[in-house]
């Protein structure tokens, strides 16, 4: 898609209206959009709450494992942010390293997310048992899938990066990249506010 | 004109050939995306409306046997769901492909390729979803309506292909129109030439670019959904699983939340179209143009308040109720404002019937009419006799038909020289106009009448002791008069296709960039980059009047190694084609076919990030 | 009074002239009019429906007025050459076609709240009870009150409020008597809460509203307004059946009622004794052994106006009730329902599975039922 920007544009790639990148500007936009799919998924947790169905309720959601994880990702934000001014520093060794932590962190954080399905599963919640299982799963699942997509993403930076490919110039990608890993992050933040520590509160 | 050499780690060297099919398939020009989308979206057209046909005659009398029950269901199904994504916004995704680059003075959009990505999807999605009338099994078309209500969609009552059709294939639809607002909005807010300040774009461009917000706020709330229904039915998930609990108006209330924005979505870019045609056959500015882009982005934004109105009979209480048809009333402020500005834009003009014009006038009659029986279900205590009968289809049919169809053949005669560098017949035109005209009233205005005598909406047939006979027979007679209406475009598109190209650059003595050059344009659009100093600017070039006689444009940004051309790729096509390849797999729970898809996405992604530039330059004579 | 329709044959030369009629006074030949209610909310529902009918024919009266002004006047003349005026705007004009439309919003907002508030929702202190469970494509009426239930023919009294409470056994359905009242959806999982009254006595018409599968254009029902003495009386018979059907004294009846309750045996292929037929595995029939529940409740069948909710009628164009219509009626339903219903899940009955002697007995049974 890189090349999108200058084809459209002769080769000036920041000769916009805004001053902000093509690029950048339809990865904010698709980030907007993405919330209201999280948030229309968030929804159907909080309509189904209470909707059992005989099977585990919100008690089994645990909440220290949960802060562990949750830690673990809030940490490859970190990470990220210092890839991101690394690469814009020039420094492509120092954002593969940083970004390499990213990912290893957020792999971490993927397998504290295996562990507690699997779990869950054992304790007769599986996608099948109640409307809030489902909504569960669906919700943490496809916030999961984006951790992953993220994950291969910053591989494919790292890529890049063996290649040369991680320049000053060249740190957009990484700043995109950046952006949706973020974003991913936030959107885990307000998962985890709504599954694990709100009901907590009541 | 020279190519930039390409790198070699793609499958596929980009395609160089500028003529013959599979110029068209690898194309990325905008110019040819918006005419494959205007053509492809008109062959949809043309399905629906055999599918509306049909439905009719089925109603012709009471009791008739024309179609069977779940033929019928299929048909109103697929009917809505034709009409809607894969006629009228795709037809208008037309008209905002070719024009918007043209329209800010743009050489394509901001990203060629996923444009051309967006077009496939909704190829191959309309492709798939209307298979689904061949596949050999019981229950295969999608026959539980356009909105797919929960709990009727469950595999216990629907057990067949026909909501797993309907699923993917909207998923599929949804992804291309997803990807195309993003690409507009970028391009409207990044590419606009030199002095184009924001209020000074053309209107037509203002509501594509309100419309892409709609799209990208809403579509996410539909594709939620859709996965649902899609976890339902091949996981056995319990979102709308009645037996473990969970709630089937959760269904209603994510549908909505798409489906109004959705009609909103529908006619913006209608009433963006007929803002350009009447100021150009008026020979006046747009009036009020401040407030019509006022009240275009007031509509979009209370487009999203209002879904509840929906579901005035779900039982939500007078209070909820109460609150959703005030925030719907206060919708009919700004669509009334644009009635009243258009009626105002041809006072004191020198009005031309062209048919452009004709259709822009229907429009505006035709519209008001279903905007007013919109403003009577937005009632809520009304609308409890209103809702679920054919005064609501003629409702529908009067803004999307006679609002949104009747805008599109207005743009259609109006652009048709920019697109295809021929004028059409106006006589032809007229004629045309005249009997879609009448034949649309014929067939649509009784349902006014149906309604209010308690005829509901989707039934497959009548009794005659209802009362119901007569009107039902003069739609069915209507549906023929509009289908001549239409074959006579048909003809007059058939006629001027085979005659030489002569259309001059303005043949109309319009006002936005897309006049100022050749008719039909080259392919980079612009032999230098325009610059703006004024809404209309064009117009005030032509016509200068005391307030802008001395306006100072911009310096004319230089291209400097000549203009710089985006590739052809096949990555688009092989994108979309794998894409319904996956759906296919996901429907037939098949692993291989799925295995197929996945693996084709993943490596026509792959082929997309790796095939190098493959842009070629075009020198200009003056250019530099 | 059973029928409240026009005769057939003037009805097709009537249908040009009834439409408009309809429109305008709201004249009652037709069944299932929204537009001649009959019962306090119907009233308001449509009273609010025909005001905002005359705001929205005057508002559009206005503008093709002014359309047609605007397209006779400034039309262009030949050889015109000036150019017009360009006017951008008057932000006086859009300020006043902004106020206008809010006063009348405003104004019409306030018969709107009234009515909303008048007519959705759950009444207090109503008269009484029914329950509405809709089935696909029937509906089932339950008087929580007096533990009677009935299909396809509400009975209730004239005059009195009756609040309705309404949920889905399968999927979504609507509730819909346009002259009683307008449609409060029948959802699975969730309890809605509507009221109707009907001023006069009469039967009424009604269907289901809302898209619900294959035979949603069947889904129809009526409502049998009577006097309080008559529903009383109606009440009274219903619960005396409950305690004991007597056995009939007609030995069609009693043979009929044997094969309904699946006592008649056969012998199947495999030499076994298998039931004839056995509707009673479906339907029931109060005080007898029939407690079938996945299909109507057939206990005062002889009674209803309809066989097959609503579809056959057993009264002719003359509105009066007809015993050997109704005979046939139920014959051609039971031997093949589906042709009058697709989709429906009772089975046919062709002359192999039961003959015309069999079924006369069924029918005759079923007319029994007819108090």
């Amino acid at each position: 898609m890189a090349h999108d920007i200058a084809q459209a544009h002769g080769h000036e790639a920041a000769a916009t209206n805004t001053g902000i990148t093509n690029r950048k500007l339809a990865f904010w936009l698709f980030l907007a959009s993405e919330c209201v799919f999280f948030a229309s998924l968030l929804i159907g947790f909080l309509v189904y709450g209470d909707k059992t169905n005989g099977g585990p309720g919100m008690e089994l959601f645990n909440i220290n494992l949960t802060t562990i994880s949750t830690f673990v990702l809030l940490m490859s934000s970190l990470a990220m942010v210092l890839g991101v001014n690394a690469s814009q520093r020039g420094l492509a060794r120092d954002a593969m390293k940083w970004i390499l932590a990213t990912a290893v962190m957020g792999q971490i954080f993927l397998g504290f997310q295996v562990y507690e399905f699997w779990h869950f599963v054992h304790e007769g919640f599986g996608l099948t048992t109640s409307p809030l299982s489902t909504a569960f799963f669906v919700l943490t699942g496809f916030h999961g899938a984006h951790v992953f997509v993220g994950i291969l993403w910053l591989l494919s930076l790292l890529w890049h990066g063996r290649r040369g490919g991680l320049t000053a110039e060249k740190s957009e990608a990484v700043e995109v990249g950046g952006l949706y890993w973020h974003f991913v992050d936030v959107v885990w933040i307000v998962i985890f506010t709504v599954i694990y520590l709100l009901p907590k509160v009541h | 004109m020279a190519t930039v050499a390409a790198k070699t780690l793609g499958f596929l060297p980009r395609p160089t050939s500028k003529t013959g099919f599979w110029s068209w398939v690898t194309t990325v020009d905008h110019k040819r995306i918006g005419i494959m989308y205007l053509i492809t979206a008109f062959l949809m057209f043309l399905v629906g409306g055999t599918e509306a046909w049909a439905i009719r005659i089925q109603l012709i009398r009471p009791d008739n046997d024309f179609v069977s029950a779940q033929t019928f269901n299929a048909l109103f199904t697929m009917h809505a769901t034709t009409m809607i994504f894969m006629a009228i916004m795709p037809l208008l995704a037309g008209f905002m492909n070719f024009l918007l680059p043209l329209q800010i003075g743009a050489r394509d959009v901001a990203f060629p390729r996923l444009n051309a990505f967006s077009y496939w999807s909704y190829l191959f999605g309309a492709i798939f979803l209307n298979s689904s009338w061949f596949w050999l099994s019981e229950k295969g078309v999608p026959d539980t309506g356009w909105f797919s209500y929960a709990n009727l969609t469950s595999l216990k009552f629907s057990g067949g292909l026909g909501p797993d059709f309907w699923t993917v294939g909207i998923l599929l639809l949804g992804t291309g129109t997803l990807v195309s607002g993003f690409n507009f909005i970028v391009t409207i807010l990044n590419m606009r030439a030199p002095g184009m300040t924001l209020m000074k774009m053309p209107i037509f461009t203002w509501t594509t670019f309100i419309t892409s917000i709609m799209i990208i706020f809403a579509f996410p709330a539909i594709t939620v959904a859709l996965l649902m229904l899609l976890f339902d039915r091949q996981f056995a998930a319990n979102f709308f699983n009645v037996e473990s609990g969970a709630s089937v108006v959760f269904w209603q209330h994510l549908f909505w939340t798409f489906g109004h924005p959705e009609v909103y979505i529908l006619i913006l870019p209608a009433m963006g179209i007929i803002s350009e045609v009447l100021p150009s056959f008026s020979r006046k500015t747009l009036f009020g143009y401040n407030v019509m882009v006022i009240s275009t982005a007031a509509i979009g934004f209370m487009g999203f308040t209002v879904w509840s109105h929906h579901m005035f009979a779900v039982g939500m209480g007078p209070i909820v109720n109460t609150v959703f048809g005030i925030t719907t009333m206060a919708i009919s402020i700004p669509t009334g404002v644009k009635i009243f500005n258009w009626l105002s834009t041809m006072w004191g003009g020198q009005v031309k019937f062209t048919t452009a014009m004709l259709f822009a006038v229907g429009f505006i009659m035709l519209f008001t009419i279903g905007g007013l029986s919109g403003f009577m279900h937005a009632l809520p205590a009304s609308d409890a006799q209103q809702t679920d009968t054919y005064f609501i289809v003629a409702h529908i049919h009067y803004v999307l038909i006679g609002g949104s169809i009747f805008a599109i053949m207005s743009g259609l005669y109006y652009w048709f020289p920019k697109m295809f560098g021929r004028m059409l017949d106006e006589k032809l035109g007229q004629w045309n106009f005249w009997v879609m005209f009448v034949g649309f009233n014929l067939f649509a205005f009784p349902f006014h009448f149906l309604g209010l005598m308690g005829m509901p909406r989707r039934i497959y047939t009548y009794s005659s002791n209802m009362g119901w006979d007569f009107w039902n027979l003069v739609s069915t007679i209507g549906v023929f008069v509009l289908a001549a209406g239409i074959t006579l475009f048909l003809v007059n598109f058939g006629k001027t296709m085979s005659k030489k190209m002569d259309a001059p650059a303005d043949p109309w003595d319009a006002r936005s960039l897309e006049w100022t050059i050749p008719s039909p344009p080259p392919e980079h659009n612009f032999d230098k980059v325009p610059t703006v100093a004024a809404l209309d600017d064009f117009w005030y070039q032509k016509y200068p009047d005391e307030h802008h006689k001395d306006l100072v444009r911009p310096a004319t940004p230089v291209d400097a190694h000549g203009i710089h051309m985006p590739g052809a790729s096949w990555m688009p096509m092989f994108l979309g084609l794998f894409n319904t390849v996956a759906g296919v797999g996901i429907m037939m729970h098949s692993t291989v076919v799925l295995a197929i898809g996945l693996v084709g996405t993943f490596l026509a992604i792959v082929g997309w990030a790796f095939e190098g530039d493959g842009g070629y330059h075009i020198e200009v004579e003056g250019g530099h | 009074m059973r029928f409240r329709g026009s005769p057939a044959l003037r009805r097709s030369a009537l249908g040009l002239l009834a439409s408009l009629s309809v429109l305008l006074t709201g004249c009652a030949t037709l069944p299932q009019n929204p537009l001649d209610p009959k019962g306090p909310v119907a009233e308001a529902q449509t009273g609010l429906l025909m005001t905002s009918l005359w705001v929205a024919t005057v508002i559009g009266a206005v503008v093709t007025v002014l359309l047609v002004i605007v397209v006779l006047r400034f039309r262009a003349k030949p050889g015109q050459t000036e150019v017009p005026k360009q006017i951008h705007g008057s932000t006086k004009l859009e300020i006043l076609w902004t106020a206008i439309p809010i006063a009348i919003l405003v104004a019409i907002a306030i018969p709107t709240v009234q009515a909303n508030f008048a007519t959705m929702g759950r009444i207090e202190n109503p008269d009484m009870t029914v329950k509405v469970v809709g089935h696909q494509w029937w509906f089932e009426f339950q008087y929580p009150e007096k533990s009677v239930t009935t299909a396809n023919e509400l009975v209730i009294p004239v005059g009195k409020k009756v609040a309705v409470e309404l949920v889905s056994d399968d999927v979504i359905h609507s509730f819909w008597v346009p002259q009683l009242a307008g449609k409060t959806d029948v959802i699975p999982n969730r309890l809605n809460h509507m009221w109707l009254q009907a001023n006069e006595e009469g039967l009424y018409y009604g269907q289901c509203a809302e898209f619900c599968g294959d035979s949603h254009a069947k889904m129809r029902f009526r409502v049998r307004v009577v006097s309080d003495q008559a529903y009383t009386a109606w009440v009274e018979t219903r619960l005396a059946q409950q305690k004991g059907l007597p056995a009939a004294t007609d030995a069609d009846i009693a043979a009929g009622r044997a094969l309904f309750e699946g006592q008649t045996k056969v012998k199947n292929s495999a030499g076994k004794e298998i039931p004839k037929v056995n509707c009673a595995s479906c339907h029931a029939i109060d005080g007898t052994t029939a407690k079938g529940k996945t299909a109507p409740n057939l206990s005062n069948v002889g009674d209803r106006n309809t066989v097959a909710a609503g579809i056959l009628e057993n009264y002719g164009p003359d509105g009066k009730f007809d015993a050997a219509l109704q005979a046939a009626n139920l014959k051609k339903w039971i031997r093949n329902p589906v042709s009058f219903k697709p989709g429906t899940v009772m089975p046919s009955h062709p002359e192999s599975k039961l003959s015309d002697t069999e079924l006369d007995q069924i029918v005759k049974y079923l007319q029994s039922l007819n108090k």
